[in-house]
């Protein structure tokens, strides 16, 4: 980690309206939950639902699309990122540091909600609470490698990520079986499922999920060092 | 140091930016020169490490630049981009970039780039309230704040007022005093004339002419120079100007109702085109100069 970048990056991502703005998508999701406390709605289906259907396979995603893409993406938009890279220092540093502080920031938006979220739904921090609280925090560092991935490989990162969210993860893998095996949320699950097991259906293995999801984080973070190195700098001229 | 770029061609897609160049930076002051689209950005994009070569080497010290961080000991590098952390205020600007390169006192280095570029009053304030040229002169301050061998300066006086023109070419040459490396780029004649010792002129891509300044401008006057004229008699005054040996050719157009002429001595034939008309009782209506844009003055040393 490099402290400088470090700042610079959670700067860069809170200043301003940012952070509230950042807030609002878990925010609906509390409000929601919240709701079905109030009106006694806090049945097992309602309680999938929110926590599984709603917040991690929608708000967490794109809390993490936002936050991934933000700590990067904006910086080679714009071309701000040409002071980092013009520093004696390896690009996989710049990664890793990335990596970290949008995992920090973005946990906070998505395990915080996700504890409030469990104890206003199920009335305890139980079981259930626990295990989609551990989903979601493995779910959101796996997010957040994939998201600053896309930053380097493409122009239109936020886009390519609301494909990837949308198709892959939210309708693919939800349509084939095998797919799972190939997501992120499922992998979530699968090692949650390990600390509770009985509050996930049908987890993949946890042995295997966990070698997914590091495979997956040191894949992508080698990947963006490799592209972040070679950099092309836009010129008209 | 020296900058060596060694047959360096860059074409994106079917777009060729920088075509066959090779040259060497030495330590002094060099201007870029060209029009606007002239392959500048491109190459200062190569020798800054922002860019892979499609064929050739640009290094410096023979150390390549592409790929190599380490490089950036030793460059300090002014972007014409705007965009640089405009949530920092100057101050923290400069000492983020020092503390990025991982100097032993960066916050003595911070103030040292800011006080050479005289922006120490306005260091407290965040970069989205400075004007254009009070940015460019931080992005100096950022670039110089490890105290480069090599600065590479892409169009560094766009949007600057002509005191800060003035004190940033006086900080330049004294970096080249010292022995340093200074390349920037521009499409302004009269400030690389000003500032560099030494020009390498670019246009469409290609380099153009190399040298010293003052050569290659006598070769941009002494071309011939095109002209429009229209009088009340074309006809005779292109006899006249025939006569009298003033152009080295003369065309009538008539569609056009004007006369196009090309001269060797366009100091002579301007100050004789009006005597010879008065004359010869012409009357002239227009005189208009067919090919002083930069482009056409640059695209005659290619032809050249």
């Amino acid at each position: 980690m490099n402290g400088t970048i470090a700042r610079l990056t959670f700067a860069g991502l809170l200043r301003g309206w940012r952070g509230l703005l950042l807030a609002l998508l878990p925010l609906g999701f509390l409000a929601i939950a919240l709701l079905m406390r109030v009106v006694d709605a806090t049945d097992q289906a309602t309680i999938d639902g929110l926590l599984g259907g709603l917040n991690m396979a929608t708000v967490v995603p794109l809390v993490a699309l936002i936050i991934g893409t933000g700590a990067l993406a904006t910086e080679i938009d714009d071309g701000s990122i040409i002071y980092l890279l013009t520093k004696p220092i390896k690009r996989g540093k710049i990664i890793l540091t990335k990596l970290g502080i949008a995992t920090l920031v973005a946990l906070a938006f998505t395990v915080i909600p996700t504890i409030i979220g469990g104890i206003l739904l199920t009335g305890t921090f139980g079981d259930v609470t626990i295990g989609y609280t551990v989903a979601v925090a493995v779910s959101t560092f796996v997010y957040c490698a994939l998201f600053i991935m896309f930053s380097v490989i493409s122009k239109h990162a936020v886009l390519v990520g609301l494909v990837y969210i949308l198709l892959w993860e939210g309708l693919i893998v939800g349509l084939i079986e095998g797919a799972r095996v190939l997501s992120v949320q499922s992998w979530g699950q699968s090692i949650a499922a390990q600390v509770t097991p009985d509050v996930f259906g049908n987890p993949l293995n946890g042995v295997l999920g966990a070698v997914l999801a590091v495979v997956a984080v040191i894949a992508t973070s080698w990947f963006a060092t490799t592209r972040l190195r070679s950099l092309t700098l836009a010129s008209e001229t | 140091m020296t900058i060596t770029i060694n047959r360096v061609s860059k074409w994106y897609g079917h777009v060729v930016a920088v075509n066959d160049v090779t040259m060497n930076i030495e330590p002094g002051i060099t201007g870029l020169l060209g029009p606007n689209g002239a392959g500048k950005t491109t190459l200062l994009n190569m020798i800054a490490g922002f860019a892979a070569p499609s064929t050739g080497e640009v290094s410096l010290d023979g150390q390549p630049t592409w790929r190599n961080e380490s490089i950036y000991r030793q460059i300090g590098l002014v972007p014409e981009r705007e965009p640089m952390y405009d949530f920092l205020t100057g101050r923290k600007f400069v000492l983020a970039n020092a503390k990025l390169h991982g100097l032993s006192d960066p916050g003595a280095a911070a103030e040292a780039a800011i006080a050479q570029v005289d922006m120490a009053e306005a260091a407290d304030r965040t970069l989205d309230t400075y004007s254009k040229g009070m940015r460019q002169r931080m992005k100096m301050a950022a670039a110089l704040v490890h105290n480069p061998q090599v600065l590479l300066l892409d169009e560094p006086f766009n949007g600057m007022d002509p005191r800060q023109r003035l004190h940033l070419m006086d900080l330049l040459r004294r970096m080249s005093a010292d022995g340093r490396t200074v390349l920037f780029s521009s499409h302004i004649l009269e400030e690389v004339e000003q500032l560099a010792t030494h020009i390498e002129v670019m246009v469409a891509g290609r380099h153009a002419a190399s040298g010293d300044f003052r050569a290659i401008r006598r070769l941009m006057t002494d071309r011939p120079h095109q002209y429009r004229l229209r009088s009340d008699n074309d006809r005779a005054l292109a006899a006249a100007l025939v006569a009298d040996g003033l152009v080295v050719s003369v065309q009538v157009d008539a569609e056009d109702e004007a006369l196009h002429v090309q001269t060797s001595d366009f100091g002579t034939f301007t100050v004789k085109l009006p005597k010879l008309a008065r004359e010869n009782k012409i009357r002239l209506y227009d005189v208009t100069p067919a090919d002083e844009s930069l482009e056409s003055v640059f695209g005659y040393l290619v032809r050249g």
